[in-house]
C-alpha cells in the first residue's frame, strides 16, 4: 500500500510541477500576486510529494519488500541497514528519484524562502525550475519508475553490488546530486535574467550563494568518490580520468569558473553575459554528466546502473533544457547592459584569466571524454583516450592558473598594481622555488613534474598567508589595529583563503603521492614479511571473519618501522554469495599524513606447500592531503555562504552596515 | 599607441582577444599533441589478427575469457586466452587480476604484441559491476556472432523494465 502511495505521490508531483509552471507564467504575464503565490505553493507541494515518494521507496528498502522490482534487483534482507538505505539511490531508478527530490527541494527553497527577490524575476525562476521538474519527473514516472511491482516476488533480492556497500559511497550520491542539481537553481536564475533582461549586482548576489552551495556539495561528492576509489578498489589510485569521473569534474570546473565570474558581476557589474553563460553551462554539464554516466555510451570502469535505451531520453531532456537556455542566451544576451570597464592588470583581469584557463581546461577534458564517441561515429573504430592525454593537457593549464592565482587577490579592483603585488609575493616565490629545488635535489631530476607541483603547492599556500597578512596590515600597523582588522575580516574572505589554501594542500599531496609512492607485492606464508619503503609488513595470521552478508578471510598484519611497531592492520578479502563476487577490504595505517596501504590477495600454495596469501603493500606519502585539500575547499565554500552579506534572505544588509574597513574579497 | 582602436569598447574587445588567444591556442596545441600518444584502439582477437599490428603498438584487446584458460604461475604472472567467435589470443599479464575477472566473462586488456606474437597486457580493466559488459566487447561479439543477448541482465522474474 505504501508503495502505491509513493507511486501516486510521484505522479501528483509531476502534475503539481506542470501547475507550478503554468501558474507562475500566468502570474508573470498578468503580474498577479495571487498567481505568483499559487505557483510558489505548487513548487512547495511538488517537493512534498516527491519527498513522500522517496520516503515510501526508502520504506520498501528498509523492510526488504521484494515485491518491488527495484528493491528485488538492488537489495538483500541480510544487508546492513546503512546499505539498505543507500540502496535507495544505488540503482538507476532510485538515483533519478533522488535527482528529482533535490530538484524540487531546491525549487521549493527558492519559492518559499527567497524573500526580497523581485516578484517578476522570482516567478520566472520558479517557472524555469518547474519546467526542469516536469522534464525529469516525467522521465522518472514514465521511463524509470522505481515503484514497479513484480507479479511474482522473489524470496530474496539480488543485493547491491558489494563494491558499493561502503560508507563513503553510501553518501557519495547525495552529495554529488546535491551539487549537480544545485546548479539547476543557477540555471533558472540565468533564464530569469535573460527573460527579464536584467543582470546586475543584486542578481549576482542571489546567484553566488547557490553556486557556492552547489560547488561545495559537488566538491565533497567528488572527494568521497575519489577516496572510495582509493581504498575500495585495492589499487591505491584515486583518479583515473575515467569518463564517469570526468562527467562529474566538468561541472565542477565550470562551477568554479562561475563562482569567480559571479564575484566580478556582483562587485563591479562587469562580465554579465559571461556569468549568465557559465550559469547555463554549469547545469548543462551536470545533465551531460548524468547522461554520460547513466547511458553507458562511454566505456568506463565505474559503470553502474547503466541503461542505454533510456540514455536517449536523457539526451532529449538535455537537448531541450540546454537548447532552450542557450537559444534564449543567443537571442537576449546582446541586449544585456555591458558591464564596467577595467584595466588589464586588476582584480577583474586576474579573474578573467582564471575563467579563460578553467574554460579551456574544461574543453580539453570534454574533448578527451567525447573523442572516442566522435571517432567511433565517424570511422566505426573503438578506441579510448588514456591518462597521458589528460595529464599533458590539463596539468600545464592548471599550472598556469596556479601561477596567477595568488597575485589576483592582491590586486585592487578596476586598476591594480601588478608590480606591487609581485613584490609582496617575493617570499612566497622564493619559498616555492626552494621547495621545488629541494624536491628535485633529494629525489633526482626524474620527477621534475613533481618538483614543479610541490613548488606550486607551496606558492599557493604561502600566497594565501601573504594575502591575509596584507589585509590585516601585519607589520605595518599596531598590534591592536592588526587584531581589530583580523576580527573584521568578512567570512567571504576567510572562505576564499580556505579554498585557495585547500587547493595548495591538494596539489602538494597529489604531486608527492603520485611521484614517490612505493609498491611491494609478495606471496607470504604466515609470519613471513615484506619490505615497503622503510616499513616492514608481516603477515601474522589469517582468520575467518564472516559478516552479515559475506564470508571473509581477515589477515592480521603487523607493520613496523625500524623495529618499532607502527600499527596492526586487518585487511580482508570478502566473498559476497548474493552476487558471487569477491572484494578486497583494504587496511590503511595512518602514519602522520602518509598511508601504509595493505591489501590481502587470494590464497596460493607457497613454499613447502604451506598456504600463502598474496599481500600487496603501498607506502603512499602525503596521501591524506589529497582528500584533506578538497575538504578544505568545500569548507571554504560553506564559510563563504555563511557570510551575512550573502545570506539568502539578506542581500542588502552589507550596504546598510556602512563602509567596511577591509575591502570585501 | 596610435594603432589601437579609438573607442574604449573596441579596445577592451581587442584586449580580451589578445589574452584569450594564447591560452586557447596553448590548450589546442597541447590537446592535439597529447591525443596522438594517449589514444589506444580497441580490437577483438579476430580484428587484431586481421589488422597485422606492429609489435610494441599499444592497443586494447577485448573479448571473452576462455573457460579453463587461466593459468597462474609462481612468479606472479598470469596467462589466459581472450576469444571471440572467430579467433582467440593468448595474453600474458604480470600482476594481480581484478576481483571481478572471471572465466567466461567479458574483459578488456591494454598492452601490446611482442615480436613473438604474444600479447603482453599491462592493464586488465577492472569493472565494478558484474552486470556490466564493456561496450566494445558487446559490439565485437555481436559482430562475430558470439553475442547471446542479455540473459544476465534480467531480474529474478524478468520484469524489471517499467
Amino acid at each position: 500500500m505504501i508503495i502505491e502511495i509513493g507511486a501516486f505521490c510521484l505522479i501528483l508531483s509531476l502534475i503539481l510541477s506542470v501547475a507550478q509552471v503554468g501558474l507562475s507564467v500566468i502570474g508573470r504575464v498578468r503580474r498577479s500576486a495571487v498567481f505568483y503565490g499559487a505557483g510558489e505553493g505548487a513548487a512547495g507541494a511538488a517537493f512534498l510529494m516527491v519527498l513522500i515518494g522517496f520516503a515510501a521507496l526508502m520504506y520498501a528498502f528498509i523492510t526488504s519488500d521484494f515485491s518491488v522490482a527495484n528493491v528485488a534487483a538492488n537489495s538483500h534482507s541480510a544487508k546492513p541497514m546503512l546499505y539498505k538505505v543507500a540502496g535507495v539511490w544505488g540503482s538507476h531508478e532510485g538515483s533519478m528519484l533522488l535527482w528529482c527530490l533535490a530538484l524540487t527541494g531546491f525549487g521549493a527553497i527558492v519559492a518559499l524562502m527567497a524573500r526580497g527577490l523581485p516578484a517578476a524575476m522570482k516567478s520566472v525562476v520558479v517557472a524555469s525550475q518547474g519546467s526542469l521538474g516536469v522534464l525529469f519527473l516525467a522521465y522518472t514516472v514514465f521511463a524509470s519508475n522505481p515503484f514497479m511491482r513484480l507479479l511474482q516476488p522473489p524470496v530474496e533480492g539480488r543485493s547491491l553490488n558489494p563494491l558499493l556497500q561502503d560508507p563513503a559511497l553510501a553518501f557519495h550520491p547525495p552529495f554529488l546530486y546535491g551539487g549537480y542539481v544545485g546548479f539547476s537553481i543557477v540555471f533558472s536564475f540565468a533564464i530569469a535574467a535573460l527573460i527579464e533582461g536584467r543582470v546586475d549586482a543584486a542578481w549576482a548576489r542571489w546567484v553566488r550563494p547557490w553556486s557556492l552551495a552547489a560547488w561545495s556539495l559537488l566538491t565533497v561528492g567528488i572527494t568521497l568518490g575519489a577516496f572510495w576509489a582509493y581504498y575500495e578498489l585495492g589499487w591505491g589510485g584515486w583518479w583515473f580520468w575515467d569518463p564517469v569521473e570526468n562527467a562529474s569534474f566538468m561541472p565542477w570546473l565550470i562551477g568554479t569558473a562561475l563562482l569567480h565570474s559571479a564575484v566580478v558581476t556582483e562587485k563591479r557589474g562587469a562580465l554579465p553575459g559571461w556569468t549568465v553563460f557559465l550559469a547555463l553551462g554549469s547545469f548543462t554539464f551536470s545533465m551531460l554528466g548524468a547522461f554520460l554516466v547513466r547511458s553507458g555510451v562511454l566505456t568506463s570502469v565505474h559503470a553502474f546502473a547503466v541503461d542505454p535505451e533510456r540514455g536517449i531520453l536523457l539526451l532529449t531532456i538535455l537537448g531541450l533544457a540546454a537548447g532552450t537556455g542557450f537559444g534564449l542566451f543567443a537571442w537576449r544576451a546582446p541586449k544585456l547592459a555591458p558591464g564596467g570597464l577595467f584595466a588589464p592588470i586588476s582584480r577583474e583581469g586576474a579573474l578573467v584569466i582564471n575563467n579563460l584557463i578553467l574554460s579551456a581546461a574544461t574543453v580539453t577534458v570534454l574533448l578527451g571524454t567525447l573523442y572516442p564517441l566522435i571517432k567511433e561515429a565517424l570511422t566505426g573504430q573503438s578506441l579510448s583516450v588514456g591518462t597521458p592525454y589528460f595529464n599533458l593537457t590539463f596539468a600545464p593549464l592548471m599550472a598556469l592558473a596556479f601561477l596567477v592565482l595568488p597575485i589576483g587577490p592582491l590586486l585592487s579592483w578596476k586598476r591594480g598594481d601588478g608590480l606591487g603585488a609581485l613584490q609582496r609575493l617575493w617570499a612566497a616565490a622564493g619559498l616555492a622555488m626552494a621547495v621545488g629545488l629541494l624536491v628535485l635535489w633529494i629525489q633526482k631530476p626524474t620527477h621534475a613534474a613533481a618538483a614543479v607541483g610541490m613548488g606550486l603547492g607551496v606558492w599557493l599556500i604561502i600566497g594565501v598567508v601573504v594575502e591575509i597578512a596584507e589585509r590585516i596590515h601585519l607589520g605595518r600597523a599596531s598590534l591592536a589595529e592588526v587584531r581589530r582588522r583580523l576580527g573584521g575580516l568578512p567570512r567571504g574572505a576567510w572562505g576564499m583563503s580556505l579554498a585557495h589554501a585547500g587547493l595548495g594542500v591538494f596539489t602538494l599531496g597529489a604531486c608527492f603521492e603520485t611521484a614517490y609512492k612505493i609498491e611491494a607485492a609478495q606471496a607470504l606464508t604466515i609470519n613471513q614479511s615484506l619490505a615497503v619503503g622503510t616499513y616492514q609488513v608481516q603477515l601474522s595470521d589469517v582468520v575467518a571473519a564472516n559478516g552479515p552478508n559475506y564470508i571473509a578471510e581477515r589477515g592480521l598484519v603487523t607493520v613496523t618501522k625500524n623495529g618499532k611497531p607502527v600499527c596492526e592492520a586487518k585487511p580482508e578479502r570478502r566473498f559476497y554469495p548474493a552476487n558471487s563476487q569477491t572484494t578486497s577490504e583494504v587496511a590503511l595505517c595512518l602514519e602522520g599524513l602518509d598511508d601504509v596501504y595493505l591489501v590481502l590477495g587470494e590464497r596460493r600454495v607457497g613454499s613447502e606447500s604451506q598456504p600463502a596469501w598474496l599481500v600487496r603493500a603501498y607506502w603512499n606519502p602525503l596521501a591524506r592531503l589529497i582528500f584533506l585539500g578538497p575538504l578544505l575547499m568545500a569548507l571554504g565554500g560553506a564559510v563563504s555562504i555563511s557570510d551575512r552579506r550573502l545570506r539568502f534572505a539578506a542581500p542588502r544588509r552589507a550596504a546598510e552596515a556602512g563602509p567596511v574597513a577591509v575591502p570585501a574579497e | 599607441m596610435g594603432w589601437m582602436p579609438r573607442s574604449k569598447k573596441a579596445r577592451r574587445r581587442l584586449l580580451v582577444v589578445a589574452v584569450a588567444a594564447p591560452i586557447l591556442s596553448l590548450a589546442a596545441v597541447l590537446a592535439f599533441f597529447a591525443m596522438g600518444d594517449a589514444v589506444s584502439f580497441f580490437y577483438s582477437p579476430a580484428q587484431a589478427q586481421a589488422a597485422h599490428l606492429a609489435p610494441g603498438k599499444t592497443i586494447q584487446l577485448g573479448g571473452l575469457v576462455a573457460k579453463g584458460s587461466v593459468a597462474k604461475h609462481p612468479d606472479g604472472s598470469v596467462e589466459f586466452v581472450i576469444m571471440d567467435h572467430a579467433a582467440s589470443e593468448k595474453v600474458v599479464y604480470q600482476g594481480d587480476l581484478p576481483d571481478l575477472f572471471r572465466e567466461g566473462q567479458g574483459v578488456v586488456t591494454k598492452g601490446s604484441f611482442e615480436a613473438s606474437g604474444q600479447f603482453r597486457a599491462t592493464e586488465v580493466l577492472a569493472k565494478h559491476d558484474e552486470k556490466y559488459m564493456p561496450r566494445e566487447v558487446t559490439k565485437a561479439l555481436k559482430a562475430s556472432g558470439e553475442w547471446r543477448g542479455d540473459e544476465d541482465k534480467a531480474a529474478p522474474t524478468g520484469a524489471t523494465k517499467g
